[in-house]
């Protein structure tokens, strides 16, 4: 069934536009008054301003591995993270660790570590996986290179940026 | 030699010297300013920041600090002259290409034309300077006062319509040599309507032929120099019944007048010919990198040239209240007349920002609508005010 | 006005006016009227007739010439095709015009007021818009409001004309 809108009655001076065109233009007016006194909340200023200081607890950023407080790498090459990785942005050649070293009975230790920071997707995964509590996602956002090659980060930038981590598993303390 | 010395040398060079400063120093930076300004306030409009960042890139020169001047942003206009100019110019296989190349200078010559006809300034006497410089190259120099105005023809106003008249053509021309169908929508918006709105202006503007009772631009403000701005009577001092009387038909022919304009120069809420949001870009879909910004250049030129006129016909153009002219002569008469120069831009620009204000408040018109309004409401609002105009002349 | 500037424009007035009838795109030759009309009213500027040069522009380059060229854009005209020669019709054509100068020629020679040179141009300059406006309202009043009220009985017509329903 057709539903005939009733049009609304317009006095002399809604037909006449004009005053309603002077209350916009008024209220456009007050916002540009109030944002030259600075009384509007604009975005942050990137540069000037940053996000450091409140970043929320859980924000993920850089991927990065991190030593335990005996200063060893807590990362096994077990590869899981390589393998759960959605866009492969992990590559890791595993290596053996010699027998004359007090971790020897760790068995494993990655030779190469490398993350390509181009492919990866902050997903979390690589953390979420990780058996050893080995890498984790840092409050690093602001990721940039000028060539592919610096874009790819290696073991000794990955844990210069993840730095020491006393976590909960410590299977491997030689003291236990 | 007699050649030589009949040719007029001092206006020549007068001419010329008015041309360049108000083409190249006044008209074009203020042009890119308004852009600036544009993007600048509809941003404060929006509770955004806008474009504050481009300074002048110093430290390329080899100094210690990038310049970014107090608002910050003011390098913007010079970054977006030099994008333009070196983005590629291309120019589409299915265009009609003579026409295609003509149109944007004709968009952009018009609008520069008609900046002749507009009285800027009262007059310049920089005798003082002259005579002393001549008499090192020992000639005679002095020439007493100058017209701060390219061409004070007794047609002034009259020629402003018929120049302005003639940019559509380069509207038309670029909506059909594009050969596509959404610059050609645009191209035949933009005609029908300029034609529309090209009678509601010319009529609104003759109650002030009526008062001034001259259609010659540099007489009209010699009027309200002498008797108040036509909008502002007060201005002079006094205020006497035929002034208030004649104030009523003045105000209809400036808001008559002021909407015409945003029609004329394709200003929102009358920027059917180029909507984005219906027509892509309009009439300029097709052109890229200059041929586009001389486009640009050439609607924000009719925009500076139309709020020059509405100054100069309802705001009294360069006369500031108890400010004398500048043709006392000497050094002060030479500041009184900078001083009116100044004046007349200020005042130029402050309309500007009305222009910009009024852009970024209102929704755009239907294409019905601007066409009854402009044939069924403004033509006869401007046809009876003249009569109204006439009848308070007549009986005061 | 210079010569120089005259044989200039009428020289490009010339060229323009022949471009029109010589050029085969319709739009071409819209705007070859258009510079015409342009030249012609340079001329005027150069005889102090400002106010006509400046209404020659508005009127005809700015208004008519604009409808013109929409038309022709709406109704998209091809490029005119070239077409055979009828003989006769060339042949009345130079006959038509043959005899039309042969007229002027004649008529023109006889006209007495045509052979004394035209009084030099004041030097000062004219207020010309006032003087036609007070020659319209006073010495040709009446014709002026005659041509008023026919233009008023056409632009009737052609409203009631156009708001006929087809039926």
């Amino acid at each position: 069934m057709a539903y005939i809108v009733p049009r609304p009655k317009l006095t002399f001076a809604e037909k006449m536009y004009l005053p309603s065109i002077v209350a916009g233009m008024a209220i456009t007016f007050k916002h540009l008054k109030r944002m030259l006194k600075g009384e509007t909340k604009v975005v942050m200023q990137y540069p000037e301003e940053k996000w450091d200081s409140n970043m929320p607890e859980h924000y993920r950023g850089a991927p990065t591995l991190v030593k335990d407080d005996h200063g060893r790498e807590r990362c096994v090459a077990c590869q899981l993270c390589e393998f759960i990785c959605p866009p492969r942005a992990i590559t890791i050649s595993p290596g053996e660790i010699p027998a004359e070293n007090k971790f020897a009975k760790v068995e494993k230790y990655p030779v190469e570590f490398k993350i390509d920071m181009i492919r990866c997707i902050y997903c979390g995964m690589c953390e979420e996986v990780c058996p050893e509590q080995a890498i984790f996602l840092r409050k690093d956002y602001a990721i940039t290179g000028t060539s592919r090659a610096e874009m790819v980060n290696d073991k000794e930038k990955l844990y210069e940026m993840g730095g020491v981590f006393d976590g909960l598993i410590h299977k491997w303390n030689p003291k236990k | 030699m007699d050649f030589i010395h009949s040719i007029p040398w001092f206006l020549i060079f007068a001419s010329l010297a008015k041309t360049i400063f108000i083409i190249f120093l006044v008209v074009l930076p203020m042009v890119s300013y308004t852009v600036y300004a544009e993007r600048r306030v509809s941003a404060l409009i929006q509770d955004r920041v806008g474009p504050n960042r481009t300074g002048f890139p110093l430290t390329l020169l080899g100094f210690k600090k990038d310049f970014s001047p107090f608002l910050g942003g003011l390098g913007q206009p010079v970054a977006d002259a030099v994008k333009f100019l070196l983005k590629e110019d291309f120019t589409p296989g299915h265009v009609n290409k003579p026409y295609f190349w003509l149109a944007p200078a004709l968009a952009m010559m018009p609008a520069l034309i008609t900046l002749a006809a507009i009285p800027f300034g009262s007059v310049l006497d920089l005798d003082f300077l002259l005579i002393p410089l001549g008499h090192l190259f020992g000639a005679e120099w002095g020439h007493g006062p100058v017209k701060m105005i390219i061409s004070d023809m007794n047609v002034g106003l009259l020629f402003m319509f018929a120049i302005s008249s003639v940019s559509v053509y380069g509207i038309v021309l670029a909506g059909w040599s594009s050969n596509s169908k959404y610059p050609f929508l645009g191209g035949i918006r933009s005609t029908s309507q300029m034609i529309s709105y090209e009678l509601c202006m010319g009529l609104s503007a003759v109650p002030v032929l009526l008062v001034a009772s001259s259609s010659g631009l540099s007489s009209i403000v010699n009027y309200q120099v002498a008797h108040g701005w036509l909008l502002l009577p007060f201005t002079d001092g006094s205020l006497t019944l035929r002034e208030i009387l004649l104030w009523i038909p003045i105000a209809i022919a400036f808001v008559t007048f002021t909407i015409s304009m945003f029609a004329e120069t394709n200003r929102l809420p009358f920027d059917l010919p180029e909507s984005e949001t219906e027509l892509v870009a309009g009439y300029h879909t097709e052109y890229s990198s200059m041929k586009f910004a001389l486009f640009f250049l050439g609607e924000y030129t009719a925009m500076i040239a139309g709020s020059a006129l509405i100054v100069v016909l309802f705001f009294g153009g360069w006369h500031l209240p108890f400010i004398p002219d500048g043709s006392r002569g000497g050094f002060w008469g030479a500041i009184f007349g900078f001083v009116n120069i100044t004046a007349f831009f200020a005042k130029v620009a402050m309309l500007l920002v009305v222009f910009i204000w009024v852009r970024w408040t209102l929704p755009r018109f239907r294409y019905d609508q601007l066409m009854k309004l402009g044939w069924l409401y403004l033509f006869e609002i401007a046809l009876a005010n003249i009569f109204l105009t006439a009848g308070i002349l007549a009986f005061t | 006005m210079s010569p120089v500037l005259f044989w200039f424009f009428t020289f490009l007035m010339l060229a323009f006016a022949t471009l029109v009838v010589v050029n085969r795109n319709p739009v071409a030759s819209a705007l070859s009227l258009v510079v015409t009309f342009l030249s012609l009213a340079a001329l005027f500027v150069g005889l102090n007739a400002y106010f006509i040069a400046v209404i020659q522009v508005l009127v005809y380059a700015g208004a008519v010439m604009v409808l013109f060229l929409f038309i022709i854009m709406l109704m998209d005209l091809k490029a005119e095709r070239r077409r055979k020669f009828n003989l006769l019709a060339v042949g009345g054509g130079v006959l038509v015009s043959v005899g039309f100068v042969g007229e002027l020629v004649l008529v023109l020679g006889r006209f007495k007021l045509g052979e004394s040179p035209f009084p030099a141009l004041r030097a000062e300059k004219i207020d010309d818009v006032r003087e036609v406006g007070m020659t319209l309202f006073t010495t040709h009043n009446l014709p002026f409001q005659v041509i008023g009220v026919l233009i008023l009985v056409a632009t009737i017509g052609v409203v009631i004309l156009s708001r006929r329903e087809l039926k």
